[in-house]
């Protein structure tokens, strides 16, 4: 309701539902789409709407900041004014390079403009954090940073902090906050500040598909992904050979022409520009999102030597794929490759090894862990409330509290678990725990 | 004065003194410019309410001679589908953009570079020796003679195979540069980047073309 979230409810086991009312329709499939869909039925692959944070079409600014913010009536008038600034999505982009209508939610379009018309947000700009403060009660009370533009030390105080600044930064961040009470970085006495360090298991595979060829004209732009496959064989996990799962996202349709436009094709002039036009639209792209599981071998720490231009320490990283995320990254092209033949295309080559199928640590940019939650002190280094449990008042609100890289792309569940953890925060100060 | 009127009073100074900065004629440059030297892939973003002209970010490559033969070669690839009118693709400034795309310091850029200027160089020399003329100047029939003992659609004799990857390369990049204006939106069918309303999904024609309906 809050962000506007196209979809659908499937019923699927392993794809939760969303609370009725909450999504927005979804838009229809590409021809494409419902072409894949016909022909893999017949493997068991269901091919549903995607959940995406694109307005199909806006929001409902009389009922959702009432349900979001009962007996609020401010925060429902700013609300209701943002939901009404956003327009729907006018179906003309491939919607990879922001959105001026904001139908594409942002944080810096969406949520922000609200927050600072409540008068309780100030954004300092050009401020890099460095540390966070610790007051001789043991409790975090601010953040030390750099004002990039005058290269001057600074410091905020607070009654809480948050940290939300990507998982590699928030962990240098505690890494780097070092004081005699926590000799290794704030909240770290269990030393898992950095470690378990998370991506996204990537792989993917081309062709070209005759069928699409020559497909009569029309529109296709819009909204980028509008359907996908998502992870089906949950109920054979134990053949696999490999734990977790994956989803496809999948990419057909007469986009926007780019550089590659024509460049596969033969000769010049006249014929050419022919068979440019029928191959136009007629490539598809297979792409696999899957968990990757938390093990020791990943994790980040403060490099001894290297410094940024602040002099603040970086991170070195060290990384490791388990045999679950190579097989399943194999796994990965094998469907692709079935799924091109299926609907009789051409596919491209298959990696020789599951090392090379796989995207390169970091290539997915689904960073998360690095302060993961658990059930105590000792294993875990916040509570299921994204509180650190060595500092209750401080919190790390993105993805460095997860404690496992679901095969879900992270930033709506990074948003959600934000806004519960902001809510508990809330209650935990006005009952005066914090 | 309380805490956040100061802060919106300290955030408006800097956002003013960016601004003078730049009217004044000192914006800063995206990092591109000293990627050449400093062995950087990868510069910072350029400054994006700015329009650079070309040659402005890093100096251009093709001579007047190259980009004579480029033109020449362009429209050979690539001529117009109703030549009442449409524009010729190096009337739309394909060359430019080819000339843009080699001499940028970015990895793929920088390896095209020797390919197209020796591709171009050899295009004229080629037309010297067979014709006694330059490839601009050249008959239709004769321009295709050369194009064709390269361009691969037939195999590739090996005296000639050093100029099929030039062929290839240049032809990827013309294509790259004339399909992504709206002429070669036109061409090839696409009819996206207009706003709609809604998102009608695929015509009753392309279900059917698909066996789909
Ligand atoms: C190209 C790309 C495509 C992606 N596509 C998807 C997708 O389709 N679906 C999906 O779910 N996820 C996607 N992701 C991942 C997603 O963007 C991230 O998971 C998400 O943005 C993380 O949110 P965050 O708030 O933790 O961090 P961020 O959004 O990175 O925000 C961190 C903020 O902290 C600031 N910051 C960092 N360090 C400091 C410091 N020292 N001091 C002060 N401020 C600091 C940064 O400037 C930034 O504003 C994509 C990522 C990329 C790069
Ligand atoms: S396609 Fe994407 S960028 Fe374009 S209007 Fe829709 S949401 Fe915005």
């Amino acid at each position: 309701m809050l962000v506007g979230v196209y979809g659908s409810n499937e019923g699927l086991e392993n794809t939760p539902d969303s609370p009725n009312g909450t999504l927005l329709p979804p838009p229809k499939a590409r021809a494409g789409e419902l072409y894949v869909k016909k022909h893999i039925a017949k493997f068991g692959l269901p091919v549903i709407p995607i959940h995406r944070a694109v307005l199909s079409t806006r929001q409902d600014h009389v009922n959702f900041p009432k349900r979001l913010h009962p007996n609020n009536a401010k925060a429902q008038r700013i609300l209701a004014e943002a939901m009404q600034a956003r327009a729907a999505c006018f179906w003309a982009t491939d919607c990879g390079r922001g959105c001026s209508i904001k139908a594409n939610y942002q944080s810096t379009t969406v949520h922000l403009p609200p927050a600072l018309a409540t008068g309780n947000l100030d954004i300092l700009c050009n401020a890099h954090a460095r540390e966070v403060t610790v007051g001789s009660d043991g409790k975090a009370n601010g953040v030390i940073y750099i004002d990039k533009v005058t290269g001057q030390e600074r410091a905020v105080k607070g009654r809480a902090v948050i940290l939300a600044a990507s998982s590699g930064e928030t962990a240098r961040i505690l890494l780097n906050s070092k004081s005699n009470r926590f000799p290794s970085g704030v909240a770290n006495s269990s030393g898992l500040v950095g470690k378990y360090i998370m991506d996204t298991v990537g792989a993917s595979l081309g062709g070209s598909v005759p069928a699409f060829e020559n497909l009569p004209v029309h529109n296709e732009e819009g909204a980028g992904t509008h359907v996908y496959i998502p992870w089906w064989l949950y109920k054979e996990a134990s053949k696999l050979g490999f734990a977790r799962g994956y989803h496809i996202e999948f990419g057909t349709g007469r986009r926007m022409p780019s550089l590659g436009t024509g460049g596969a094709s033969p000769g010049y002039g006249k014929s050419y520009k022919e068979e440019v036009r029928q191959k136009y639209g007629a490539g598809i792209g297979f792409a696999g999102r899957g968990e990757m599981i938390p093990n020791k071998d990943s994790f980040c720490e403060l490099d001894p030597t290297v410094k940024d231009k602040w002099g603040i320490s970086v991170l070195r990283f060290n990384w490791k794929w388990s045999d679950h995320e190579l097989k399943q990254a194999a796994h990965m092209q094998q469907t692709f490759h079935m799924i091109i033949e299926a609907i009789g295309g051409k596919p491209g080559n298959v990696s020789r090894t599951k090392e090379e199928a796989i995207a390169s640590p970091g290539a997915i940019i689904h960073e998360v862990g690095g302060g993961i939650m658990g059930p105590d002190q000792r294993t875990s280094v916040t509570n299921q409330w994204n509180q650190c449990w060595d500092v209750p008042n401080l919190l790390l609100n993105d993805g460095s509290a997860f404690c496992s890289n679901a095969d879900k792309n992270p930033t709506l569940t990074i948003m959600a678990l934000a806004w519960r953890a902001s809510d508990h925060l809330i209650e935990e100060m006005r009952k005066g725990n914090i | 004065m309380d805490r956040r009127q100061a802060i919106k009073w300290l955030g408006a100074a800097v956002a003013a003194a960016a601004v003078t900065e730049s009217v004044l004629g000192a914006p800063k440059e995206p990092g591109a410019l000293s990627i050449e030297g400093s062995g950087k892939i990868i510069g910072t973003d350029p400054v994006l309410n700015k329009q650079y002209v070309a040659g402005e970010l890093w100096s251009l490559t093709l001579t007047p001679t190259q980009r004579i033969a480029a033109i020449a070669l362009i429209d050979l690839i690539l001529p117009p589908d109703d030549p009442a009118n449409d524009k010729l693709a190096s009337q739309l400034g394909v060359q430019d953009f080819i000339d843009e795309w080699i001499s940028a310091p970015y990895v793929n850029c920088a390896a095209d570079k020797p390919v197209i200027t020796e591709g171009l160089d050899w295009i004229d020399a080629e037309s010297a020796k067979r014709f006694q003329k330059k490839f601009t100047e050249l008959a239709e029939v004769q321009k295709c003679q050369i194009a064709d003992d390269i361009c691969g659609k037939t195999p590739v004799k090996k005296e000639f195979k050093a100029y099929q990857n030039f062929f290839g390369r240049f032809r990827s990049l013309a294509a790259g540069g004339y399909y992504t204006t709206p002429q070669g939106m036109k061409d090839v069918g696409y009819v996206g980047n207009r706003p709609t309303l809604n998102f009608d999904g695929p015509t009753p024609e392309a279900l059917k073309h698909l066996g789909l309906a």
